[in-house]
């Protein structure tokens, strides 16, 4: 199980570096798409099926919308210039270092908060439910749904879906304004 | 963009009618089995998506298309505040409360409001992701 | 244990991406990689060792051990929400492609003032 699981992990960090690297901007979406899809493998393992339809058919939405948007723009990644070559490249170069040490350092608070946090979590597998064990033990009869996860997301945490659909809605509004398809005539 | 050829054409126009009743059903049955409104509204979303994509962009009137997924989506979040709302004119005790009566868990008739929530977000996630899918066609039709 | 440190690498070689890559659509899928990386973190924390799916047969009969229902209809809601957003950022990154014929943010300088 845990085996399983550090395997998919390795495929989704090897296909998030790629999807970095890549000199090719179709590729670099591709390999985006093993992330999306590993995802969808160890949602399976970690007994999450809702999560695993809803992923799946969002990561092949996604790459469609991603691909659609390459075919509008430009498939080549950017001419990365030598620094060499850049006038004053010493100083570039000195800037440069100091950004490394600034990641470094930022790099070191993140994993110090992050040991700091997990310290407090359980292991792997040994979570103890405190207030889902209410939803577990008498969601069913309380909301009537035998799948607690739609009794949650439709009864007990209502106002959560309302945020989120009107997320939803406030994003379409603004794709539509961004992409301005009613007052297309004049230049911006 | 004209589309694929005939073949494509053909057999998407035949499986895009079986994905959509797909996605109502797994909308429909979301208290029952896996999946619910968010998974089925995106697998209706993917069924035109996929007429759109095979069929090329000059298949519907597509202007008039995006206007009225639009409106559909406004209309359904709207239903789904209301239908929360309206539980306080019943005599409900508070926002979101299932007022409708529970039946026995397990038919497909049970769960209250639940199942009509499931499609009404169902319908408002559809008619999102297909906005916004055609947002970018029309945007690429009109370069 | 070593799960948790494995997404949060994923998470921060998201974070790289989004500091140092100069493409737009690069800059795109590095956010989308930490979001996933970060629903994943909260299914890894929900998970029961041996637990069922959170879906009963029947009313009555509750299994011993199910895995946590509450981080994955959080998580639900949100994968659709990261979709809407992504096509969001991508409808801004397509619209400073057709004025300025690049997806360099560094080339992007008419933005400044």
């Amino acid at each position: 199980m845990e085996e399983a699981l550090l395997f998919i992990l390795i495929i989704m960090l090897a296909g998030a570096l790629y999807a970095l690297y890549a000199k090719d901007l179709l590729s670099a979406v591709v390999s985006y798409g093993i992330v999306g899809f590993a995802l969808v493998i160890a949602f399976l393992l970690l007994q999450a099926p809702d999560l695993a339809i809803v992923q799946v058919v969002v990561e092949t939405i996604s790459l469609v919308i991603m691909i659609s948007v390459l075919i509008i723009s430009t498939r080549e990644d950017l001419q990365e210039t030598p620094v060499a070559k850049i006038k004053g490249a010493s100083y570039i170069q000195f800037r440069h270092m100091m950004y490394v040490a600034a990641a470094l350092v930022i790099t070191g608070l993140f994993l110090y908060f992050f040991v700091a946090s997990t310290a407090m979590l359980p292991a792997f597998g040994e979570h103890q439910t405190r207030m889902a064990t209410e939803y577990v033990q008498h969601g069913a009869e309380k909301t009537g749904a035998i799948n607690l996860v739609t009794g949650i997301v439709f009864d007990f945490r209502g106002y959560d879906t309302l945020g989120e659909a009107t997320v939803l809605f406030t994003a379409v509004i603004g794709v539509l304004a961004m992409l301005r398809l009613v007052g297309k005539k004049e230049e911006l | 963009m004209n589309g694929m050829s005939l073949i494509v054409k053909k057999i998407t126009q035949l499986m895009a009618g079986i994905i959509f009743l797909y996605g109502v059903y797994v909308m429909l049955h979301g208290h029952l089995t896996p999946g619910g409104g968010f998974a089925g509204g995106t697998i209706v979303a993917g069924s035109f998506i996929l007429l759109i994509v095979a069929n090329g962009i000059r298949v519907f009137g597509l202007h008039r298309e995006e206007q009225l997924s639009s409106a559909v989506e406004s209309i359904a979040i709207l239903v789904f505040l209301l239908l929360a709302t309206a539980g306080l004119l019943t005599g409900a005790m508070w926002f979101f409360q299932n007022y409708m009566p529970h039946g026995t868990p397990g038919n497909l008739v049970s769960a209250g409001l639940i199942p009509v929530y499931n499609l009404v977000v169902g319908t408002e996630v559809a008619a999102a992701l297909l906005t916004i899918f055609l947002g970018f066609v029309i945007y690429k039709a009109e370069d | 244990m070593v799960l948790f440190i494995m997404c949060f690498i994923l998470f921060l070689v998201g974070l790289y991406g989004v500091i140092t890559r100069r493409n737009l659509i690069k800059i795109i899928i590095a956010l989308s990689i930490m979001e996933y990386s970060l629903n994943l973190f909260f299914i890894l924390i929900g998970y029961r060792k041996g637990g069922e799916i959170p879906i009963l047969k029947d009313a009555g009969a509750v299994p011993p051990v199910v895995v946590d229902p509450l981080p994955q209809a959080m998580i639900l809601t949100a994968i659709v929400i990261g979709l809407a957003t992504t096509a969001l950022l991508l409808a801004i990154a397509i619209r400073l492609y057709r004025k300025y014929k690049t997806f360099d943010v560094s080339g992007i300088n008419a933005l400044k003032g």
